[in-house]
């Protein structure tokens, strides 16, 4: 820790005297306008927290294409018809209780040098500060033979939840009792590692209550289970004998999207009646057009004290569009923690104040098994600053001993608290 | 001499780990870690336990209590290894200074 003014005065006893009270915290007199695209888990977050924390000091203005917030955790129960598309949606109106302006539109350039943010309707926005926090785009060149358009009406991802989660949903309800579904997991990193894994424990738990006669094959570009292994493993023995097949080493090589089957390099072709093909990933497409992509062509470098980008002045990154720091997880909770982290260095380099210290982190992760039961993974991660990134603690974090039905209820409030804390 | 040496380093020490902990703005951020399940502030919106004006001494305790494993928990016995003394207190005076 280095000494400053501020810690002095503290020592002294004056710190009463310079403001340091709970009231008046840092960058209680910040001033500005901020951009923020991207209304989902980190852009609302940060909306939000960049409000409060300037006291409405910052003028915020939400950039976002849909109309409402709908979270893509929860969702694989929507896929089992254990919950509603509405039962994961939060509109915006909380967000505008805090003052925070929402605009529905498409972000499509930023210029960094001028500082303004162009959107599809023609519209331009001027910013101080702007954060970018678009979550992924696909990669639909990673599957030959896949579209744009064949992924948003019959070989569906459902890996952004909304229309796409309720048409899968209709999928699975209209196939026959011996049908196949297929799930096709692309190589890692991709948003939400346990998710492919949830998906198919949640489509299994579907099937043996509904149509017992068939099967869930997941088909896994990686050499193994990403996430929480042992305990899905455990979930598809117990629970999914005969239902589930986990097969890995399945890297695409090619989609006949008429007969629905997938090839593969070093496998045999399979056909299903429910194709679920999730297709490689990488920034949002706004992180590219604003030329905040440095890592492999996909992800974007930010300075961990701030989320400001590497890149690119004044504009800071969130989420799944970030190069991710070691054994951070690509998730909606670690993109809120993102969010905590730039709106207070954002409020403090606006009010004229240094970025404050780095905060500790935590990611708490929960997936459904059965209907009422989960397994969960968490982790802490604090800033290291000889390596300038962040690292989970040693020692900290780790699985639920076996899948329970005290996390159910329990992931269900961690859903509750988490859209009102990013949201309402 | 020596001695009122080592006296003055130590509380000083003391003196500059007790600024570092009545950091307000770090306070404040590092608490805003839990928010995300235990709602902004410490304001539970139900199912997860509210924060917001849990005394000090007592959030302090239950963090050593997840850790020694005395206090059971599906989670917080993990994320409570992965914070420091210091940071801990950090957390518990931000919580209890809010309503």
């Amino acid at each position: 820790m280095k000494l400053n003014r501020r810690d002095f005065l503290k020592m002294t006893g004056a710190a009463a005297a310079a403001g340091a009270l709970y009231g008046c915290a840092g960058g209680a007199r910040a001033s500005g306008h901020v951009v923020v695209i991207g209304g989902g888990y980190g852009g609302a977050t940060a909306a939000k927290y960049i409000r409060m924390w300037s006291n409405g000091g910052i003028d915020v203005t939400l950039v976002e294409r849909n109309p409402a917030f709908v979270s893509c955790p929860i969702s694989n129960l929507v896929l089992a018809g254990e919950k509603t598309l509405a039962d994961i949606t939060t509109g915006y109106d909380g967000l505008k209780k805090h003052g925070v302006r929402v605009v529905q539109g498409e972000a499509v350039a930023v210029d960094p040098a001028k500082r303004t943010v162009k959107l599809a309707s023609g519209q331009e926005l001027s910013y101080d500060r702007l954060v970018v926090s678009p979550g992924i785009d696909f990669m639909f060149d990673s599957v030959p033979g896949l579209t744009p358009e064949l992924s948003e009406t019959r070989i569906l991802h459902a890996w952004k939840a909304g229309p796409q989660t309720v048409a899968l949903r209709k999928q699975l309800e209209d196939m026959k009792d011996g049908g196949v579904y297929a799930l096709a997991i692309p190589k890692s990193p991709y948003r939400c590692p346990p998710g492919p894994y949830e998906r198919a424990c949640m489509v299994a738990h579907y099937f043996k209550a509904k149509k017992p006669k068939s099967k869930v094959l997941i088909l896994d570009a990686n050499e193994d289970v990403q996430s929480k292994k042992g305990l899905f493993m455990k979930a598809w023995g117990e629970h999914y004998k005969g239902i589930v097949e986990y097969r890995p080493n399945h890297v695409i090589s090619g989609l006949d999207a008429n007969t629905k089957t997938l090839k593969f390099e070093f496998a045999d072709a399979v056909r299903a009646d429910v194709l679920n093909v999730v297709p490689g990933q990488t920034s949002g497409g706004i992180a590219k057009a604003a030329g905040l992509i440095t890592a492999n062509n996909r992800w974007c470098g930010v300075d961990w004290r701030t989320m400001e980008s590497l890149a690119q002045k004044n504009i800071h990154v969130l989420g799944d569009s970030t190069l991710s720091a070691p054994a951070m997880p690509k998730s909606g909770h670690m993109t809120t923690q993102h969010a905590k982290i730039a709106a207070g260095a954002i409020v403090a380099l606006m009010a004229g104040e240094a970025a404050p210290d780095p905060m500790v982190i935590a990611n708490t992760c929960y997936s459904f098994v059965t209907g009422n039961s989960v397994v969960h993974v968490a982790s802490v991660h604090s800033y290291d600053a000889k390596d300038k990134t962040f690292k989970a603690v040693p020692g900290s974090g780790g699985l639920s001993p076996a899948a329970n039905e005290l996390e159910a209820k329990i992931a269900l409030s961690w859903a509750k608290n988490i859209w009102a804390d990013a949201l309402m | 001499m020596k001695h009122h040496k080592i006296v003055l380093a130590v509380s000083l020490l003391g003196l500059a780990s007790a600024a570092y902990a009545d950091d307000s703005t770090l306070s404040r951020n590092m608490a805003s870690a839990c928010a995300s399940c235990h709602g902004t502030n410490g304001n539970s919106v139900g199912g997860m336990d509210p924060l917001a004006g849990m005394p000090k001494e007592e959030m302090i305790r239950k963090f050593k209590d997840f850790r020694s494993g005395a206090k059971p928990a599906t989670v917080m016995h993990q994320l409570a290894k992965g914070y420091t003394d210091q940071q801990v207190e950090m957390i518990a005076n931000f919580f209890a200074a809010q309503k």
